[in-house]
């Protein structure tokens, strides 16, 4: 048995609001790839933070080989041979590929000159390796987010790595690039590297790694060979029994259509869209990221002009122009990314959640406070949401009680039509299945909810029909009835596209 | 990709582009309507120009980094004028007074010291406390401004030393002393940002700061040394601009921080970080020096030249932003 | 736990530091020179301080809203010439609305390039000081402008006169305070400058007119320029085109002393005024210790820099900055 090249005890971090890491421990071997997986918000980025001295843990260690090492800062965990291929690019656009490639330590000549012969020398060496279509001295910003991927994973093979940390790294890859990649991390698994591979495509996971280890709200749920485990054992772990994701059909009569869109497109991010939701119906949509739903949801909460098509609410067409039109028709949208578009962090909790109607809220000149406070109260009873009051900063509260924030603000406009983008992201389990139930619920109330969401499992569970899209197009819509993972996963990869065709 | 490539090197160009049609323009009108029988684009009249764009030139070269490295820097006019208050001021001093015309380097030294010492003063505040350059350097305006005033109140300060005096208004094959230097500066700075480690880590920081900290950069130093050179720079500019004239007054500089800061804009700078180039800047400080000059020579005063640059400046920033729209399908926001 | 504390003492801290600081200076002062605390001269560092006061306000909104405004100095100049030569022109009756509505015609301009078009609002301000310089020079063809008949008109009482023994340009400045302290703590659209200037993206998504919430903040900007220069006006009756210059640094400079973020969305009109009088304190406390004016310049620098360490101190919990 070898030792582990570099192995995290027991780790314990812990943020205001929340418990982020509840001692976790993940060794990884020389040669092997480990797997790390969990849903969003497990804690894998928070874990993966700590090791590059981001975020300096609570409790718990950090080993390489026997050492205990303090990591104090990305030069600490350079400096320790561990690389990490972000998957969110952090690349400077304005350099050239040589220079991001080798960000923080360009080779020098005298007079602290850049030995650019040597930078493109051993560029040009990683790139062929790599087999890519550009050179050292082409400029990140010219090329596609795929080929700045392949930049990003570069860096890997600069240093003398012991470590290195995928996240996520075929997000943006082709087929052809996977394969490039995964050529590169067996040949760093030959040189004795230990890698890390964080990813959420079950198939990958199954091909090239060795060992599995799951986290589920911050807590560590157990790592396994590969070899021994199945998807299912593995979903099994990542979501825990405790979240009930037993299919949903309506059980209530459905009322008239609240909302038809027809023929609807936008460029190139999404093409002739039809679909109509019903009062009292949840419609799922599932795609990939990038497949177009986030887009659909901007046009119809009026952010994105569509090229073609038309919207219909209650059987009128109209255009919406803004969020401000939507919302005077009745269209209200829980956005994706909580913290960029949902929430004011710096407000308090009662103005976030007055915010779209604080117009309304008059006394006279003035806002009506009183008014204020009692839509919050209502809410905050309604959801259930955990805070010392109205005055806190929205930014101190929890990833699950912010959602429930913002989707409060929504209802207390009572909309017609409710739009919920990735409504559970980031939050963690207990929440999630309040979340689940709160727009099933709604759903019973008679509005009308669109759910846009990357977890199969929650779609599957709060639809009542699914949309499944591909690349701008809808490939299908399903019943709850005749839904199978199989047919979803097929329709949103683009296999059985019988109209591409 | 196209599309984007062509609007880049429009932006490149730009400068030069508009720099060419000022000097068209400002010829042929200047057959009509100035008042001078000279042509514009005479020889010694050009020359003229570029010596008069070296006080702001030379500090403009340095904001360019400090921008470029993503920070700001309010304070150049102030420091000027205190870089130009020790010039004149030290070679007055007792203990000097041995040193005959030696006292010159050591003035120079001295200006170029003290400049070089506030420039790295504002550096490590930004570093070490971690409160935006554009208020750090905006309280400097202000303090580095009232010690000017400590030296001599409001009184100006005067030495006119004549070796200084000729060595200023020299001209080596046909070019202006102060010319010369702000031709060096640039040189200089274009090898520290196109060449040098710490130059491409400066664009590193400037562009993705988070990437630059990721990957182990110290962003702190790099910061502090621009704030240092731009400093040096400052004072630098001084000592060219105040061997010749001789006497300083307490305001002198005032608002320079806002003329350097339009010429590196029009140079094409980001404001932002990241982005931006040393040859742009020159090409913006000749271009705003061109329009004072030929706006002067068709029989315009200075009002109209602040309202033109102004203008100039705003419609610059329109353009930019239309160029990089991408069109229908972009985000709302 | 612990650091969530430290956290909250701190930023009480940082919330009531400037109020500290103040009330430190003011008894400092007061034992240092017996004249300071009377009535007097209260009055007059008050009245002194109203024209960057009355200026401070507007450019409150602006900042709290995200933005930045340097063209205050130059615009403020622009509406003093303006209305001192339009006085003798057209009458002082017709004269102060005629120089309000130019004033927010620049101020309009300025609110649709930077909320309309979304250009970068530095880079806007910084191209109009310079734009509107011109525009003054030109208007008064350089010259000094000075109303005619100095003794006989009632223009002076926004400068000069006393109302129950308060000068007016006090009585102006609090009561224009006391409004738009009003306007940002307590109306919809005060609550829609804070949400724009802490997260316009989100705001935008809450279906807050973006765009038209900066284009308001600029106009109540140039609305309060606009008094500021009838102020300066009516004071001196007569005034050089770079009545304003450099104004706009030190405005600026009050504004950040009164707390504001220059990211936007912190900030208040009392914190402002706050800001105003420490500065206005300051100066008029080194006159009277025997220091000359330009003193203040630099324990302006200091407090300035001390202040906002302090308050991203406080919020980041730890004194010195993480940057490597």
């Amino acid at each position: 048995m070898t030792d582990p090249i570099l192995r995290l005890e027991g780790i314990v971090k812990t943020f205001p609001g929340v418990r982020a890491l509840d001692n976790v421990s993940l060794s990884v071997l020389p040669g092997e790839v480990h797997a790390l997986m969990g849903e969003n918000g497990a804690g894998k980025s928070t874990l993966m933070k700590v090791l590059g001295g981001l975020h300096q843990p609570d409790g718990g260690g950090i080993y390489m080989g026997r050492d205990r090492i303090v990591m104090s800062g990305p030069l600490e965990a350079k400096a320790n041979g561990i690389v990490f291929i972000h998957q969110e690019l952090s690349l400077a656009e304005e350099l050239s590929v040589a220079e991001n490639i080798y960000l923080g330590e360009l080779p020098r000549k005298s007079f602290g000159r850049v030995d650019w012969s040597r930078l493109a020398e051993q560029t040009n060496a990683i790139l062929k390796k790599l087999n890519v279509g550009f050179d050292a001295r082409t400029l990140v910003g010219d090329l596609s987010i795929a080929n700045q991927q392949m930049v990003e994973i570069a860096r890997a093979l600069t240093v003398d790595a012991k470590a290195v940390i995928f996240d996520e790294p075929t997000a943006s890859l082709t087929d052809a690039e996977k394969v490039v990649l995964f050529d590169v991390i067996a040949d760093l698994k030959a040189d004795g590297v230990g890698i890390i591979y964080i990813s959420h495509r079950m198939e990958e996971i199954f091909k090239i790694t060795d060992r599995i280890t799951v986290l589920r709200d911050g807590e560590y749920q157990g790592t396994v060979e590969t070899a021994n485990a199945d998807e299912e054992s593995v979903t099994q772990m990542m979501i825990g029994r405790k979240l009930d994701l037993s299919r949903n059909a309506s059980h209530h009569e459905l009322g008239d259509v609240a909302i038809e869109v027809r023929g609807l497109s936008c460029g190139g991010l999404y093409q002739e869209i039809d679909f109509e939701i019903y009062r009292g119906e949840v419609v799922g949509f599932y795609g990939l990221v990038g497949a177009g739903r986030t887009e659909i949801a901007e046009t119809l909460f009026g952010l994105r002009d569509p090229s073609a098509g038309k919207i219909l609410l209650d059987g009128q067409e109209v255009r919406i122009h803004s969020p401000a039109d939507a919302i005077a028709r009745g269209i209200s949208l829980v956005p994706e990314d909580r913290k960029g578009q949902g929430l004011v962090l710096g407000m308090n909790c009662r103005d976030n959640m007055t915010l779209p109607q604080v117009d309304d809220l008059k006394a006279g000149p003035f806002v009506a406070e009183g008014a204020e406070i009692a839509i919050f109260d209502l809410y905050r009873d309604r959801l259930d949401i955990r805070t010392p009051g109205w005055k806190q900063k929205v930014g101190n509260l929890s990833g699950g009680n912010q959602q429930k924030i913002v989707i409060g603000k929504w209802l207390s406009m009572h909309p017609n039509v409710l739009i919920v983008d990735e409504p559970t992201r980031g939050i963690d389990v207990g929440s999630k299945s309040e979340i689940h139930n709160l727009l099933r619920g709604l759903a019973a109330q008679g509005y009308a909810v669109m759910v846009i969401s990357s977890e199969m499992p929650e779609v599957l569970h709060v639809s009542d029909r699914i949309v499944a899209m591909y690349s701008g197009r809808i490939m299908r819509t399903f019943t709850s009835d005749e839904v199978t993972e199989d047919s979803l996963i097929q329709a949103i990869s683009g296999l059985g596209d019988h109209r591409a065709a | 990709m196209k599309a984007g490539k062509l609007s880049d090197a429009l932006k490149k160009g730009a400068i030069w582009g508009f720099i060419l049609l000022e000097l068209i323009f400002f010829s042929v009108a200047g057959q009509f309507l100035s008042l001078s029988d000279s042509a514009f684009m005479d020889l010694d009249n050009m020359l003229l120009l570029l010596k008069q764009s070296a006080p702001i030139g030379i500090i403009a070269i340095g904001m360019t980094i400090v921008m470029i490295n993503g920070n700001i820097d309010l304070s150049v006019g102030a420091t000027f004028a205190i870089a130009a208050i020790v010039l004149l001021d030290s070679m007055t001093w007792p203990i000097f007074a041995g040193l005959g015309d030696w006292v010159i380097p050591v003035s120079w030294l001295l200006a170029l010291t003290v400049g070089t010492l506030l420039g790295a003063l504002n550096g490590l505040i930004v570093w070490k406390t971690g409160v935006d350059a554009f208020i750090v350097t905006l309280g400097a305006m202000l303090g580095y401004r009232g010690m000017v005033f400590m030296f001599n109140g409001e009184n100006p300060t005067s030495h006119l030393n004549w070796t200084l005096v000729d060595f200023a208004e020299a001209q080596l094959l046909g070019i202006h002393t102060p010319t010369w230097f702000l031709l060096g500066v640039t040189l200089a700075i274009w090898f520290v940002m196109t060449r040098t480690v710490h130059g491409r880590n400066a664009y590193a920081i400037g562009d993705n700061r988070e990437a630059a900290v990721n990957a182990g950069i110290r962003v702190g130093p790099h910061m502090m040394i621009n704030f240092a050179i731009i400093g040096f720079l400052a004072a630098l500019s001084a000592v060219v601009f105040y061997s010749e004239s001789g006497s300083v007054n307490p305001n002198d500089g005032q608002l320079y921080e806002l003329w350097v800061i339009t010429a590196v804009v029009l140079g094409g700078t980001k404001i932002t970080g990241g982005a931006g180039s040393v040859i742009g800047t020159f090409g913006g400080v000749i271009a705003i020096q061109l329009l004072r000059k030929g706006l002067g020579h068709i029989g315009a005063d200075t009002s109209t030249v602040n309202l033109v640059i102004g203008l100039i400046l705003i419609a610059v920033l329109i353009l930019d932003r239309q160029l990089n729209i991408r069109g229908k399908e972009e985000l709302k926001l | 736990m612990a650091t969530l504390t430290k956290q909250q003492i701190g930023s009480i801290l940082a919330k009531q530091g400037i109020l500290i600081a103040f009330a430190l200076f003011m008894i400092a002062f007061a034992l240092g020179n017996p004249k300071f605390l009377t009535v007097d001269n209260l009055f007059s560092v008050v009245r002194s301080s109203a024209i960057l006061g009355v200026m401070a306000l507007g450019v409150t909104f602006v900042v709290i809203s995200g933005n930045l405004d340097l063209s205050v100095g130059s615009m403020m100049s622009f509406s003093t010439i303006v209305v001192l030569d339009l006085h003798d022109k057209i009458g002082p009756f017709l004269a102060i609305p005629a120089m309000f509505l130019m004033t927010l015609a620049l101020g309009g301009l300025i609110g649709f390039l930077v909320g309309y078009l979304k250009l970068n609002s530095l880079i806007v301000t910084l191209g109009m000081l310079s734009a509107i310089h011109g525009l003054t020079l030109t208007y008064s063809g350089g010259q000094n402008m000075d109303i005619a008949d100095k003794e006989g008109t009632w223009f002076s009482v926004f400068g000069q006169g006393t109302a129950l023994g308060i000068p007016v340009p006090i009585l102006i400045f609090a009561g224009l305070a006391a409004l738009l302290g009003l306007v940002l703590a307590k109306t919809p659209f005060g609550r829609k400058v804070y949400a724009v200037g802490g997260n316009g993206t989100a705001a935008t998504f809450s279906g807050i007119r973006r765009a038209r919430t900066v284009f308001t903040c600029y106009l109540m900007s140039a609305g309060c320029v606009a008094t500021a220069g009838l102020i300066q006006a009516s004071r001196s009756l007569g005034s050089q085109n770079t009545v304003g210059q450099g104004l706009e640094l030190e405005v600026l400079a009050a504004v950040i002393l009164g707390g504001a973020s220059l990211l936007g969305g912190s900030g208040t009109v009392f914190k402002t005024v706050i800001g105003v009088l420490i500065l206005g304190f300051i100066q008029n406390g080194l006159l009277l210790i025997g220091l000359q004016f330009y003193v203040q310049f630099v324990v302006t620098w200091v407090i300035i820099i001390l202040a906002v360490w302090l308050d991203v101190a406080a919020k980041r919990g730890k004194l010195w900055s993480p940057i490597a």
